[in-house]
């Protein structure tokens, strides 16, 4: 019965085996291929056509460097680079240990009422970053109710920049913080204890080593949404001027597109370096966790859980003044003078800015971008990590589905300018419309949505397509039928992180808009720029409320999804 | 049964698959005949897993034909190859209830709602889960989970299974239960049915031919039996049971000098001249241990320097007395090993039966 194995010789020259490609793999090339075309189309062109604007002169003529000369050798607009790293590194130095310290307290301690602490640190992510300038405004402007606590400074200028910057990044700085502690392993700490190190000790032989990725994370996340932030500088800086707001008056003020264009690589070369420096970072970060680290849990410590407390107390209360005074702002008759509430601000249709109808185009906006936004980045990330062969195809759209997180959006706005109002361009049809918009702000908050949606499938069986394929049912089946509805979760989280960044929004589409398509961030820009504070913060709440009103719509669907679905989901 | 016969039902022929420059599969050949039960063994990283994927159309080889049923499938995708398979992981749909789970391949064959419900119902009632029906695959043991990607797998009557370590994940008990289970669901449906393992004892109760595999390479394709009594190879040997490899030196009359002392080996060993160094194995359990000497040819007198208790039977390392201070291990009954009294120093007679002593060119063993 002994058979050795088959003893016949190969031909000389085997042919290598070229892999059919089957009809579904042919869908999904298409698919993949469409989808980069669109990536292609308003990501990568519109950059080379600000690129290559800001090498030529008001008639379109080639002029080399001469545009960028000319940035340099004014020095009203070259010490603007210095201004945005200062009030950026400035910022950095803030944020991040205070975003460290309360996430430490968050994670490592058993301070009280943590899950309130939680949701007060999110405020900031419900509104445009207009919003928290004009509140500083309210509180250190010329008639602002606090002006004193400056010691005569002023609040426009780096101070209110500052300021405003901070309240603006804390959650998202904070977020990156509170994923990295949470990840840490309680094993560590019992060796150090069982080896008799202090707290003290352990803090600074644990706990750092183990975050130091995610704090050189955070600082670059603060960096690059500090430097390329529009809202805050806009309402609160004064004189001092920075990249951002300088693309805005060139732009928008003196209608030197070339200058605005010059300015926009100068700002883009900063965010693309510190988005490669983090990506680097993350890319290190994953072989530091391994599966077996076992969950720290946190031991009552009366004094640290006191000290944290009182900090986060602090925190929280300015966190919420901000959001307090915004509100009362917007109510208040005649600020400072007559307080008395009423709701004479949020008769929109009476101000400059669009009205009401500019709120309900952003909500437009935003049902928009996160109806298309998520179905075309899930069917990306869908395609990127589990469709067959096309290796280059595949790796080719992950890279460009990461372009976007580089681009700041001014920039990415100016540069649809460019490329949509071009003189021959097909698609120029688009400029200033709804669709435009869309586009613009799907393509803008694009790479979070896709690493969100990366990390959900990669959660997923991988062998669930080749039981499909074997089983003989159509992959866009198995899609639908499976892949979906285990991925809802991740799916309702990108729908609602478009949905939100799309109503508060102000610097990619305020380049965009036309009068038609109003946007609600943009009103409170145009009604600050007016004059009209208060109707600008009482838009600035609407936002707030809107984007509310959606993440407790997100909880309550997510809660009823995981509840109806608990059945499988049980373990 | 010739191993390259023209009848087989899949046919495989000089498969090498690389990885860039990692070489997972060496020049590949061999047949599966229908209905039959094979099972690729081996260690891992031995190209089990590349050649049952190769299989399936999931890591297409990169040199080498695949023929099943007379087709040539080498280059197709999986969606249009013929089989069923069940993953380590088990792969079930986590949001579809059991029976779902087991009719997904049904509905998109427009076959009528009734129809495959009936089916269903008979392919969970031959995996004995008929009242887990509606519930989700994660309300089930893993045994249970098992089971029912198998019936999924078998739902669509695939002309061939494909099992990929379908019991590794299960403990002990349940995978002894599970691999008679699905021997005789084999047995009675007759698919024919390739199995990927590394537990040797899996191989042995399931499978009707063994593959063993090594680095890419086929080592050897037998039966259980065959493999067991008759490996090709020290690496064979080895992998599956306990060996003794004694090095020794090949005589003038044919005979091996190791340990010290003459052994003779059965078998055909003219590849060997005098003087070749080689390799002898013999498993502990075929060395015959006596008190004494009996008028035995070959055997010799041995010193029993370690005795491990190992349940149901005593392993003993013994030394020949008069020999180069190299042991080797032999296996005792309980009872035998009462009855000569084993322990610790005693001299007792060994005779390494001819007929159980293979001889191997030394240097072959890893």
């Amino acid at each position: 019965m002994t058979d050795s194995a088959a003893t016949t010789t190969a031909p000389a020259s085997a042919p290598t085996i070229k892999p059919k490609v089957s009809s579904e793999d042919w869908i999904m090339r298409a698919v993949l291929v469409g989808i980069a075309l669109y990536l292609i189309v308003s990501i990568l062109l519109p950059l080379y056509a600000i690129l290559s604007k800001s090498f030529k002169d008001v008639d379109g003529a080639f002029v080399g460097v001469a545009n960028y000369a000319k940035f340099f050798s004014t020095p009203a607009l070259f010490w603007s680079i210095q201004n945005s790293l200062t009030v950026t590194l400035i910022c950095c130095v803030i944020v991040v240990p205070v975003a460290f310290l309360y996430a430490y307290a968050l994670t490592r301690t058993c301070m009280p009422f943590k899950g309130f602490f939680k949701g007060v640190a999110l405020i900031p992510i419900l509104m445009p970053s207009l919003l928290p300038a004009i509140a500083l405004v309210y509180l250190f402007g010329n008639q602002g109710l606090i002006k004193s606590w400056l010691f005569g400074y002023e609040i426009y200028g780096p101070i209110g920049i500052v300021m405003g910057e901070s309240f603006y990044v804390f959650p998202h700085v904070l977020t990156i913080l509170l994923i990295s502690m949470a990840n840490s392993d309680a094993r560590l700490y019992e060796a150090s204890t069982a080896l008799g190190a202090s707290r003290i000790k352990t803090f600074f032989t644990v706990t750092l080593p183990s975050v130091r990725y995610g704090l050189v994370s955070a600082f670059f996340v603060c960096f690059t949404l500090v430097i390329t932030d529009f809202g805050v500088p806009k309402v609160v800086g004064g004189k001092y001027n920075v990249l951002a707001t300088d693309i805005y008056k060139q732009v928008i003020g003196r209608q030197d597109f070339e200058m605005g264009a010059v300015v926009s690589m100068v700002l883009l070369l900063p965010a693309v370096l510190a988005f490669a420096a983090d990506r680097v970072v993350q890319r290190k970060q994953v072989a530091l966790l391994s599966a077996r680290a076992v969950p720290f849990q946190p031991q009552r410590n009366p004094a640290t859980d006191g000290l944290m407390f009182a900090f986060c107390g602090v925190v929280g209360f300015i966190l919420i003044s901000i959001l307090g005074v915004a509100a009362f702002a917007s109510f208040a008759k005649f600020w400072p003078y007559d307080l008395s509430l009423v709701l004479n601000h949020y008769n929109f249709d009476l101000m400059d800015g669009g009205g009401w109808d500019s709120y309900f185009n952003s909500i437009e906006l935003a049902a928009w971008t996160a109806v298309i936004g998520t179905a075309l980045v899930f069917t990306g990330a869908y395609l990127v990590e589990k469709s067959n062969g096309f290796l280059a195809g595949r790796a080719g759209l992950q890279l460009l589905c990461m372009v976007p997180m580089a681009v700041p959006g001014l920039v990415l706005g100016l540069a649809y300018v460019f490329f949509f109002n071009a003189p021959g361009n097909p698609l120029g049809f688009l400029y200033h419309t709804m669709p435009i918009l869309v586009i613009c702000t799907v393509t803008h908050f694009y790479t979070v949505a896709h690493l969100t949606a990366v990390t959900a499938l990669k959660q997923m069986d991988a062998e669930f397509e080749a039981v499909s394929a074997s089983l003989k049912v159509p992959f866009y089946r198995t899609f639908f039928r499976i892949t979906v509805p285990v991925c809802l979760p991740a799916i309702l989280d990108i729908s609602m992180y478009l949905f939100v960044n799309a109503m508060t929004t102000v610097s990619a589409v305020v380049f965009l808009y036309s009068p038609d398509t109003s946007l609600a961030s943009v009103a409170i820009l145009n009604m600050d720029d007016a004059g009209d504070i208060a109707p600008a913060a009482a838009m600035g709440m609407m936002i707030v409320i809107t984007a509310a009103a959606v993440r407790l719509l997100h909880a309550i669907l997510t809660r009823g999804i995981l509840a109806r679905t608990q059945a499988w989901r049980k373990r | 049964m010739d191993g390259t016969g023209g009848g087989a039902y899949l046919r495989i022929r000089h498969l090498t698959k690389k990885f860039g420059d990692f070489v997972a599969l060496r020049d590949v050949s061999l047949d599966v005949h229908e209905g039959e039960f094979v099972c690729f063994l081996g260690p891992s990283g031995c190209g089990k897993t590349t050649l049952l994927r190769a299989i399936a159309g999931l890591d297409i080889q990169t040199v080498g034909t695949i023929h099943q049923a007379g087709v040539d499938i080498s280059s197709l995708p999986p969606s249009e190859r013929d089989f069923g398979i069940v993953f380590q992981s088990y792969a079930l749909f986590p949001n579809l209830t059991v029976a779902r789970n087991v009719g997904y391949g049904l509905e998109s064959q427009k076959m009528a709602r009734a129809e495959i419900d009936k089916r269903v119902s008979e392919l969970l009632g031959l995996v004995d889960l008929d009242d887990q029906r509606d519930k989700y695959p994660a309300q089930l043991s893993g045994g249970q989970q098992q089971r029912v990607a198998l019936a999924r797998a078998l739902a669509t009557s695939p002309g061939l299974l494909l099992l990929d370590e379908p019991l590794s994940a299960l403990d002990a008990k349940v995978r002894v239960h599970l691999r008679q289970e699905i021997k005789q669901l084999q047995e009675k449906i007759g698919v024919t049915t390739i199995m990927v393992t590394h537990d040797q004892e899996e191989a042995l109760a399931m499978a009707d031919r063994i593959v063993v595999m090594n680095q890419g390479f086929i080592e050897q394709i037998s039966t259980p039996n065959d493999v067991y009594a008759k490996p090709v190879s020290p690496f064979v040997a080895e992998f599956i049971g306990t060996t003794n490899f004694i090095d020794g030196v090949m005589t003038a009359d044919g005979r091996i000098s190791a340990a010290g002392v003459t052994i003779e080996a059965g078998g055909d060993n003219t590849a060997f001249t005098a003087g070749d160094k080689v390799t002898i194995c013999v498993r502990p359990e075929d060395v015959l241990v006596t008190e004494t000497a009996d008028g035995r040819n070959g055997s010799f007198e041995v010193t029993v320097s370690d005795v491990e208790f190992l349940g149901s039977f005593h392993r003993c390392h013994v030394t020949p007395t008069r020999g180069n201070g190299t042991g080797f291990m032999a296996d005792l009954s309980a009872n035998h090993a009462r009855n000569l009294r084993l322990e610790e120093g005693r001299t007792l007679n060994v005779l390494l039966p001819p007929a159980f002593v293979r001889v191997y060119a030394s240097g072959e063993t890893e």
